[in-house]
């Protein structure tokens, strides 16, 4: 098993190769504005390596891309947003507890329909058909390319936001249609919400996933392209352009279980200095903790699965200050290589506090000698200071555990930290992300109603499909975990029907050996 | 407060309640953050909500007691709204010819810790530092009111769909509970009411006092734990007296909405100090009794409360899922809950448990 894990980051763009459970070679190199230029030269980089110039069953990329638009507010589109499930629920329409910032420049135009059903399976209220129809030539007229729907109880009837697919493809075609169904569960507000931002990440997610493949043809690739989801498990690359929200904390995950695998250590703290951030979190049995509940994406609330990190600014290309003297949290970021005073610019970095304090010897030191011991001590202090804090605070066990620092930062992590027993670094550190992405595991997911069955038949029964399901994508069976489990009742429905969601991951099946070569 | 002083409650009052009510919501009542959603947008629109003392009523006031009623699956998907909880207390002035001084929670836990703020404000009326359970239940005779065996009835609930009901009258407390519960479930397990009206006279004598305040304290305790890293489950018990009783991972979670309520149990695996154990909880709406390993360890009118681990916050039974690291908590009830006679509406057995209350906490003269 050959695979190439790329990662995507705000500064860089890291590439490994991993075969037989090995990393044969990584590189670093600049994420540029374009994307595919950064990800050639990185695959370039990393080809230049006789043994990593090999053909690959699979590359898989992971990337802050989607979760970084939301955040900066950048390259988001405006979109239509349809909430069927009037007259209930009309004081908090969609949007209403964004950040008004970002509301004003999703929300194109809002349509709250009656409709939806109730939690036993009955409709609530007649679909608003005319209002539906009406609502997609408005959408036409205005010219907006993208949807949301959201029905209430969606994911225990999935019918009315399927009837509003059928009429936006009918009367306008070219819109890119979102259900809330597919990408949340019970909850309304929080499920619209990742819709919402799904549908905002449209056009981003097609341009983005384009230039993903154009850039590993172009290297002279063969091989399917998957992304890796909030969960740290793979998706197709054609599905995940549908769901761009799905790949939101995929980074994060991959560089946290890159740093499990490569320091083969299962339960340890965990933080990835990269370029304009730290992120904190704990490894529990070789996965990132999980966050428990809401997860709030640049100010909007969801129901995501995702690691519980503490984002912190500072990183490589953070800012010095002076006087008082401060690192972060603003950054150089992708600029760095040409910024830094040790690349030649003008801005004064937590990398060049590092060559001066002889921590990394990178660019030219000379260019940094005459900073003055007291300014790089106090810059050190305060990066040690601030990491300490938030490590601490991320912490469940009183005792003293181990760190494992990775990222192309990690040299901002001090040899000793309070409440931390030893510092792990690994070789590969600096591209945890990226063999997190290489790694990444395989899941599969059955979502069904289930009738004249115990609770417990039921959900082994779904267990059962999911791994099927997950085998059939690749998966070892013997490392096959569930993920999650969620039942409903559906108490309108005859004979004890129940709606079942099970999703197990394992890790990727070595292929099979055939005739002993 | 002094006597006849009323106070505005401003925003982060609202906010700090919202932390406060989920916590003694004690799984059910629903979140209160759709609550906190409303006023955001009513104190953003001008209106602003007085909190007024039990004590300062006049013997002859009326004081509308509301709540959203049902089961709080049904509430993430059919989003409470402000005007529908008004237009219930409308109704009963409407029923009685009656106008109300004050409006005041039947329960302070959960999304109806937030209620009688909604009301308030489209109303213009002050809120009463008070309520009927000092918690949550998921019963109509499950109250203060209840135990004083004050009157039950009329009741109204209210159908954003146009569809309005009264019950005027019943025998007992029970019969109120049987049948609003059944328009209830027609309406689609929610809706929202104003229960029987009560006299300033009532509230001083029965209302569980200076709840609201309570409720604002235990998040503001919260609140500034989590800014300072201190641990918030400490602050909680601190500030109530209450004990930690269990730390771990929600490894299963079954929920059925029968009969109006949410019903089911939750299962952790136990972590830390409770490795090797599980614990597992019983709800009706709300967390009933918690089982170690086969032995009730609390039940209700103590309150059960699961929390965050990390932040301290409230999970309720329709929030919480597989995965969850969650601690458990038990506070002590308010005394009118664990009289004798109050044990007969709101012990284990009127839940269906062939369990003698047995409180964790030594019981106070109060």
């Amino acid at each position: 098993m050959k695979r190439i894990g790329i990662d995507v980051g705000g500064t860089n763009t890291d590439a490994v190769l991993i075969a037989d459970d090995k990393v044969v070679h990584s590189v670093k190199s600049a994420t540029t504005a374009d994307v595919t230029s950064g990800i050639l030269a990185a695959l370039k980089a990393l080809r230049s390596n006789p043994a990593a110039a090999v053909p690959v069953d699979a590359v898989v990329i992971g990337t802050t891309h989607f979760i970084n638009a939301v955040v900066q507010r950048r390259h988001l589109q405006k979109i239509g947003a349809v909430r069927i499930g009037m007259p209930a629920s009309a004081s908090l329409p969609p949007f209403c507890d964004w950040p008004a910032d970002l509301a004003d420049i999703v929300s194109g135009e809002t349509f709250m329909l009656e409709g939806g059903h109730d939690y036993d399976g009955r409709p609530f209220m007649p679909l608003d058909i005319a209002g539906l129809k009406a609502a997609a030539h408005a959408i036409k007229a205005k010219g907006l390319r993208s949807v949301a729907v959201a029905s209430s109880f969606s994911p225990l009837d999935p019918a009315h936001e399927n009837t509003a697919r059928e009429i936006f493809a009918e009367i306008c075609p070219d819109v890119a249609v979102t259900l809330s169904h597919d990408l949340g569960r019970i909850g309304l507000l929080e499920r619209e919400n990742a819709a919402l931002l799904n549908a905002a990440l449209h056009d981003l997610a097609v341009t983005t996933v384009a230039a993903f493949r154009r850039a590993i043809t172009d290297s002279g690739i063969d091989a399917p392209l998957f992304l890796t989801q909030n969960d740290g498990t793979v998706m197709q690359a054609e599905i995940a352009t549908a769901f761009p929200v799905m790949s939101f904390a995929s980074g994060a995950t991959n560089s946290m279980r890159g740093a499990a695998y490569l320091s083969g250590l299962d339960d340890a703290m965990v933080v990835d200095v990269g370029g304009t951030t730290s992120d904190i979190g704990q490894l529990r049995h070789g996965f990132p903790r999980e966050a428990n509940a809401v997860v709030e994406v640049g100010g909007v609330r969801t129901l995501f699965r995702m690691p519980d990190l503490l984002s912190i600014g500072l990183g490589g290309g953070s800012h010095v200050a002076q006087d008082p003297v401060r690192v972060g949290p603003l950054s150089v970021g992708y600029r760095l290589t040409a910024d830094a005073l040790v690349f030649g610019g003008d801005q004064l970095t937590a990398t060049d506090i590092a060559v001066a304090a002889g921590l990394i010897d990178i660019g030219d030191r000379a260019r940094v000698a005459h900073l003055p011991k007291s300014l790089v001590d106090a810059a050190l202090a305060d990066a040690h200071r601030k990491l300490e804090g938030d490590i601490d605070r991320m912490k469940t066990e009183a005792g003293d555990v181990p760190l494992l620092a990775v990222g192309g930062g990690a040299f901002l992590v001090p040899e000793r930290l309070a409440g931390i027993s030893d510092i792990v670094r690994v070789d590969h550190g600096d591209c945890a992300n990226a063999v997190g992405a290489a790694i990444a595991q395989v899941s599969g997911e059955a979502d069904q109603v289930f009738r004249d069955l115990s609770r417990d038949e039921a959900i082994a029964a779904a267990r059962g499909i999911a791994e099927e399901r997950a085998v059939e994508a690749g998966a070892d069976r013997d490392t096959l975990k569930t993920v999650d489990v969620e039942d409903m009742p559906i108490a309108y429905l005859p004979g004890n029907a129940l709606r079942v969601r099970v999703r197990v991951a394992g890790a990727i099946a070595e292929p099979k050996i055939g005739a002993a070569a | 407060m002094s006597a006849g002083e009323m106070k505005t409650i401003s925003l982060d009052d609202i906010e700090a309640l919202a932390v406060g009510a989920w916590i003694l919501g004690t799984g059910g009542g629903g979140s209160p953050y759709l609550g906190l959603l409303n006023l955001r947008r009513l104190y953003t629109e001008g209106h602003r909500v007085q909190l007024m003392s039990p004590l300062d009523l006049a013997d002859d006031d009326w004081v509308a007691v509301v709540s959203n009623m049902g089961a709080p699956l049904v509430g993430q998907e059919r989003l409470a709204d402000s005007r529908s909880i008004a237009r219930a207390v409308r109704m009963q002035e409407e029923v009685n010819g009656i106008k109300f001084r004050a409006v005041m929670s039947v329960e302070i836990g959960g999304g109806n810790g937030m209620q009688a703020l909604m009301a308030a404000a489209h109303l213009g009326i002050p809120v009463v530092d008070a309520d009927c359970m000092g918690r949550a239940f998921p019963e109509a005779q499950m109250t203060s009111v209840a135990i004083g065996d004050l009157k039950p009835y009329p009741c109204t609930l209210y159908d954003p769909r146009g569809i309005e009901a009264v019950v005027t009258k019943v025998p007992s407390w029970k019969w109120m509970e049987r049948a609003s519960r059944k328009i209830c479930v027609e309406m689609g397990s929610i809706a929202s009411t104003s229960k029987a009206p009560r006299t300033g006279r009532e509230v001083k004598d029965w209302g569980i006092h200076f709840t609201t305040t309570k409720a604002i304290a235990i998040g503001r305790a919260v609140d500034a734990a989590n800014r300072s890293h201190q641990d918030p489950i400490a602050a909680i018990l601190t500030c109530e007296g209450g004990q930690r009783l269990f730390s771990g991972k929600i490894v299963d979670v079954e929920r059925r909405t029968t009969e109006g309520f949410l019903r089911g149990s939750a299962v952790i695996e136990g972590s830390d100090d409770d490795r090797g154990t599980r614990l597992k909880l019983s709800f009706q709406n709300e967390w009933i009794v918690a089982w170690r390993d086969g032995e009730a360890i609390a039940m209700s009118p103590d309150l059960i409360c699961v929390l965050d681990s990390v932040n301290g916050h409230g999970i309720g039974t329709e929030t919480v899922r597989y995965g969850q690291r969650v601690t458990v908590i038990a506070l002590p009830a308010p005394a009118v809950l664990t009289s004798p006679r109050g044990l007969d509406f709101v012990g284990p057995r009127a839940f269906g448990y062939d369990l003698d209350f047995r409180s964790l906490f030594a019981t106070s003269g109060a």
